[in-house]
């Protein structure tokens, strides 16, 4: 459904994006899992033709960026990073604007904004100004504006960063909600736990490279599915191990005091770059 | 072509959505400028002056229409839209929609346009409390319309170019003040030193003003500066075209 292929953006002599190349399946729910700088928003905003690339090709739905773009903007819903409703407007009206930029049939549009209105559960403020919502209730707004005129791939640029606990979660169940209904996902995060909830395979990306891609529990699997952590002088030390037994066993010869936890997606990019997800 | 008209609608629809929201506010506010302007320049000083052996208020009226027809379609359009672009980021609404550049623009430009004509009529309707007399005619309309508009495309070029709000204050204090007290809005252009004139008559207010005062004096309008009103709106609808097109391909 996504393909990038050799995907370069350079800066004024900076390289945010350098020789990026996977593919996303129909259907999946794909993460770019990365620390801030990694790239991540400059890929999703030349998939969502926001940015054009220095070099390398990326194709949608079988359509090539920069050659249809009229056609892959008809297939592709966007939540960017930050809230970009219009404040002049209600939610309902945001979503009208929305539909017609789209060039949807009135009637269904109208069927369509009031089901996704419930869908998000904002059906009782749609005609309220959104610039008295919560942040929580922009971001449901965002979403649903997104899906309006029933696109194949959804793209999320972080979906949940600077929400409270209880709001990611909810926007998890809908995230969730969606890929169950075939859409096709690809969002960016640098919330580890978000990747592992949500996504069938993540990428880990930092400095606009691609470091691995796999599920998430492979990933894992690459280390051991179980790692032993312990402090030594005021430093983390850690070894991975394929089983608890064999976490276990370690950790009794381990002078200090132990913990085995399962192994998550931070240990994967601590291993392969030395530094932490959110450093 | 039709959805091209449908698009242009679609942003013209968004605009008039948040002008209605506010039209008392926005008819109320249009009118401080021109009323300060009308009792400082046409009642109070203007008591005092002749212009051409004919009353001064007459002659000053068309230059405040053409001056505040410019300052309100440029700041509808650059304000929000330099807004859109840099803090509020809903141009990247349109960016991601299936919708030209031109079509776009057009909305936009329009909605300025239409603003400024709002503000225009109140300024008539003003300068006929106040006594002046003017003739309004079809061509008046489209003069003001035409106004209205190159400096609605000026606002677009303008918002796009700048890369903050300061610069955007900036761009109004050095282009469009000057502008205002230069262009033949309060005083005959040909009063100016040779050099300066010859500048100031090349600027876009200048055509304007001339061109809406001889339609409202019932004078002779020259084609020429109908010519340099379309050139201008010509060369900053292009401007505002490829500086779009520009973001399009950052």
């Amino acid at each position: 459904m996504i393909e990038l292929e050799g995907l370069v953006k350079a800066f004024q002599g900076r390289t945010a994006v350098n020789g990026l190349t996977l593919s996303v399946a129909r259907g999946e729910s794909f993460a770019l899992l990365g620390p801030n700088g990694a790239g991540k928003t400059t890929t999703i905003r030349i998939l969502t033709m926001l940015l054009r690339p220095t070099a390398g090709r990326v194709f949608i739905a079988g359509h090539e960026v920069g050659q249809a773009d009229n056609a892959i903007k008809q297939l592709i819903g966007v939540v960017p990073q930050h809230m970009n409703l219009d404040t002049d407007l209600t939610a309902k009206e945001n979503l009208w604007l929305h539909a017609r930029l789209h060039h949807m049939d009135k009637q269904a549009a109208g069927a369509r904004i009031a089901e996704l209105l419930a869908f998000v559960e904002l059906s009782d403020r749609a005609d309220e100004m959104v610039g008295t919502f919560s942040g929580g209730m922009k971001r449901r707004l965002m979403i649903a504006r997104a899906l309006l005129h029933k696109p194949q791939v959804l793209f999320l640029d972080e979906p949940t960063v600077g929400l409270d606990p209880q709001v990611r979660r909810r926007l998890w169940d809908l995230i969730r909600r969606m890929n169950a209904e075939g859409l096709t996902l690809l969002l960016t995060t640098h919330y580890i736990e978000e990747a592992e909830q949500l996504c069938n395979r993540v990428a880990i990306v930092d400095k606009g490279k691609l470091l691995a891609l796999e599920s998430p529990r492979a990933l894992c699997q690459r280390l051991g599915e179980f790692v032993v952590e312990w402090m030594d002088e005021g430093k983390t030390e850690n070894r991975y191990f394929a089983t608890r037994e064999a976490a276990a066993a370690y950790a009794g010869s381990v002078q200090y005091n132990t913990a085995i936890r399962r192994t998550n997606l931070e240990d994967v990019f601590v291993e392969m770059t030395g530094r932490k997800v959110r450093e | 072509m039709v959805r091209f008209f449908e698009d242009v609608r679609t942003v013209m629809w968004r605009e008039w959505l948040v002008l209605n929201r506010r039209l008392g506010r926005f008819i109320f506010s249009r009118m401080v400028t021109p009323i300060l302007y009308m009792l400082a320049f046409g009642v109070g000083l203007g008591r005092a002056v002749q212009m051409n052996g004919g009353s001064y208020l007459d002659f000053v009226v068309p230059g405040i229409i053409a001056l505040n027809s410019m300052n309100i379609s440029f700041n509808s359009v650059g304000s929000p839209l330099n807004m859109a672009k840099l803090y509020h980021k809903t141009l990247e609404e349109y960016l991601i929609a299936p919708i030209t550049t031109p079509a776009f623009l057009c909305g936009k430009i329009l909605a300025g346009a239409v603003r400024g004509m709002i503000s225009s009529l109140i300024i008539v309707a003003l300068a006929f409390l106040f006594g002046a007399n003017l003739a309004l005619s079809p061509i008046f309309f489209a003069l003001l319309i035409l106004n209205c508009l190159v400096f609605a495309a000026l606002g677009a070029v303008a918002a796009l170019l700048m890369k903050s709000h300061e610069d955007m204050a900036n761009f109004s204090t050095y282009v469009l003040v000057p502008m205002s007290f230069l262009c033949g809005t309060f005083f005959r252009a040909d009063h100016l030193p040779q050099g300066v004139r010859l500048i100031v008559e090349l600027l876009p207010l200048t055509p304007a003003s001339h061109a809406i005062r001889a339609a409202a004096m019932q004078t002779a309008i020259s084609e020429w500066w109908l010519i340099a009103q379309g050139a201008y709106l010509l060369l900053f609808f292009g401007m505002a075209h490829r500086l779009m097109e520009q973001i399009r391909r950052e």
